[in-house]
């Protein structure tokens, strides 16, 4: 890999649309969550819970595979670039 | 209601109870390291904590006894605004540290910053900033540990220890789990709570599931369990004439639920204690495999809060020793009340073992915040890594001494009020963290100043809140948004009010060509990643060899 001219003034080079895709990936379940008015009803109740309670621990893991997303997206979007100064690995 | 002590209960609380003290002494010999007389190594466990590690850590860190016990009393006192947000805050809160706390691990990392506040001065060179920073830090900590107490104090009460007597016999196994918990933080730092963890929250999982799966069953299945529930928060409290509390949110309460899940998600990870956990892993990405494993625990945190309404269910009467109805003992009371007397004593174990991994980590955090942006930046500037690591000890005796003081001599009215005020502070710090983690516009004057008026406002308007039972100042957080008209959480008010003067006085002061200091990092600094090089390895390796020599 070439590590000889790094320059410490720039951020590593990245692919914006995918950045932008992550963004929305992490925007998503926030917006969901504050926009309290969507999901402040009892019905249709399941198993006993009210839409309220049950709408919300599903965004639970809607939530954590969104952000499991974005992960995988910034993975690719910005490779990892090695600042000069090889050290003897760990 | 408590006829005595619980003794199989206590045997099995006291054994779980030993168990982790033996682990927290020996963790000195986890990963060890060859000195641990520095702060990378007693403060922040070597930095080097893999994904599995930090989650346990991260999970036994923010998801604190109080937590456990709060939460599900808000639930059963008051109902779903004051209870259940911790569900929205507590899934947001991934999404957001997704973004920057990657960032903040990589730029310091690359310079061996340890607080948050080492990072503000390193990017503004103006030890003004910082040290607000580091005194908002370490002011809206100290309550956060007493509240810990709090939570094992619950326990205890339940349990039947404690009452009467006198003041000493009263207090004597609080006392006692406290100094052993100062004991081997001191001598094992960080490695103590990183190991406990593990034991905290095996349980916290083992408990709730069980607890879940059968307490349901027991008062009549889960709709009965809602229905309760709503009965009880639309009955009329006879001393306000208004209803007792709120089962789902209504128009008029929108704004407070989504601004209390939003400001405290914000706030969350301005704490020291949290920022510590993170700085401790290994590798930038570690925070943000961490942020998609994370919600397991809020996963757990929403069960735990319907335990709340279980409890109004199974028609638990949480009265203390002193006769009193004391809604923060709701919990213990049910597992009390449903469970066998084994297995109610793995519950409380949880909730005791849950206050020792956050009370750990949050007086490490503190200490490391003292040592590096009071004791260093105005006392001794000059500290050698092995004097910082021996400051930070003794302060960490210091802040377990205060809490313990703070809790046993005052009402516990005072550390809930403080930690309410805390909550507001810590997230004054976000626009000099977070905001400069990706710009340097900002004038450190207007970041200090726009803290002043965040730090007012949001003291005031907690003042102003009144309990309408009791009369009380502080009775609660939210209050109306100026301009909206709508109640909301008053920290992120005051946050608002903080980010609009910081940027106003940064064009005033830019205009005026004030010079606006020093900055030691570049942009690629924010980028970095293990492996890298580091400021901080290499001037632990020459402190080694000073030591050596």
């Amino acid at each position: 890999m070439n590590q000889d001219k790094v320059d410490l003034d720039s951020p590593p080079p990245a692919n914006r649309g995918l950045l932008v895709m992550a963004a929305i990936l992490l925007a998503i379940p926030v917006v969901a969550l504050l926009w309290v008015d969507s999901y402040a009803r009892i019905e249709p109740v399941v198993a006993g819970f009210p839409f309220f309670i049950w709408y919300q621990f599903l965004w639970v893991f809607l939530c954590s595979a969104m952000t499991w997303g974005a992960y995988r997206l910034i993975e690719i979007a910005r490779p990892r670039r090695h600042l000069g100064g090889r050290e003897s690995g760990r | 209601m408590n006829s005595g002590v619980n003794y199989p209960a206590l045997a099995v609380l006291v054994g779980l109870f030993l168990l982790v003290t033996v682990m927290g002494f020996w963790a000195t010999n986890w990963r060890k390291a060859e000195n641990l007389e520095s702060l990378d190594e007693w403060g922040l466990g070597g930095r080097k904590f893999g994904t599995w590690v930090t989650w346990f850590l991260l999970g036994g860190d923010l998801y604190t006894a109080y937590t456990f016990v709060a939460v599900p009393a808000a639930m059963f006192a008051a109902g779903a605004v004051n209870g259940f947000f911790a569900v929205p805050y507590t899934i947001i809160l991934y999404p957001i540290i997704f973004i920057f706390m990657a960032r903040l691990w990589s730029v310091s990392f690359r310079h061996g910053y340890v607080t948050p506040a080492d990072f503000v001065r390193g990017r503004y060179g103006s030890k003004n900033l910082s040290t607000a920073i580091a005194i908002t830090g370490i002011l809206a900590t100290m309550p956060y540990i007493a509240l810990q107490l709090v939570g094992i104090q619950a326990v205890l009460e339940v349990v039947g220890l404690g009452g009467s007597g006198s003041l000493l016999a009263k207090d004597a196994p609080l006392f006692i789990a406290f100094a052993l918990l100062a004991a081997y933080t001191y001598s094992a730092g960080l490695r103590a709570p990183a190991v406990i963890a593990f034991v905290k929250d095996a349980l916290i999982y083992l408990v709730i599931i069980v607890a879940i799966i059968y307490l349901p069953s027991r008062v009549g299945g889960w709709a009965n369990v809602f229905d309760a529930a709503q009965q009880k928060m639309a009955a009329t409290n006879p001393t306000t004439n208004r209803p007792v509390g709120v089962f789902l949110p209504s128009t008029a309460n929108y704004w407070a639920y989504a601004t209390l899940a939003l400001g405290s998600a914000m706030a969350l990870f301005m704490y020291p204690h949290s920022i510590t956990a993170t700085l401790s892993s290994h590798s930038r990405n570690t925070i943000r495999r961490n942020a998609t494993i994370l919600p397991a625990y809020s996963f757990v945190l929403g069960l735990l809060a319907l335990l709340g309404w279980v409890a109004i269910a199974a028609g638990t009467q949480p009265i203390g020793l002193d006769g009193k109805p004391n809604a923060q003992l709701v919990i213990p009371q049910l597992f009390e009340d449903m469970f066998p007397g084994w297995f109610a004593g793995v519950a409380f174990a949880a909730v005791a073992i849950g206050a020792l991994v956050p009370a750990a980590i949050m007086s490490i955090a503190a200490a490391n915040t003292f040592t590096r942006n009071i004791y260093k930046e105005w006392v001794n500037p000059a500290a050698t890594h092995a004097q910082e690591a021996r400051v930070s000890k003794i302060f960490s005796l210091l802040v377990k001494g205060f809490a313990l003081i703070f809790v046993l001599t005052l009402d516990k009215q005072n550390a809930i009020n403080f930690q309410l005020l805390g909550g507001i502070w810590i997230l004054q710090t976000f626009p000099a963290i977070v905001f400069s983690l990706y710009t340097r516009w900002f004038h450190p004057s207007g970041l200090l100043f726009g803290w002043v008026a965040g730090m007012w406002y949001g003291t005031n308007a907690a003042y102003n809140v009144v309990n309408p039972a009791t009369g009380a100042h502080f009775g609660g957080s939210v209050a109306l948004i100026p301009m909206i008209g709508k109640l909301g959480y008053i920290a992120l008010n005051a946050f608002a009010l903080n980010a609009i003067v910081s940027a106003v006085l940064t064009v005033i002061l830019n205009a005026m060509k004030v010079p606006s200091g020093s900055d030691e990092t570049r942009k690629a600094d924010y980028f970095a990643d293990e492996g890298d090089p580091s400021a901080e390895k290499t001037k632990v390796e020459a402190g080694v060899v000073e030591a050596v020599a």
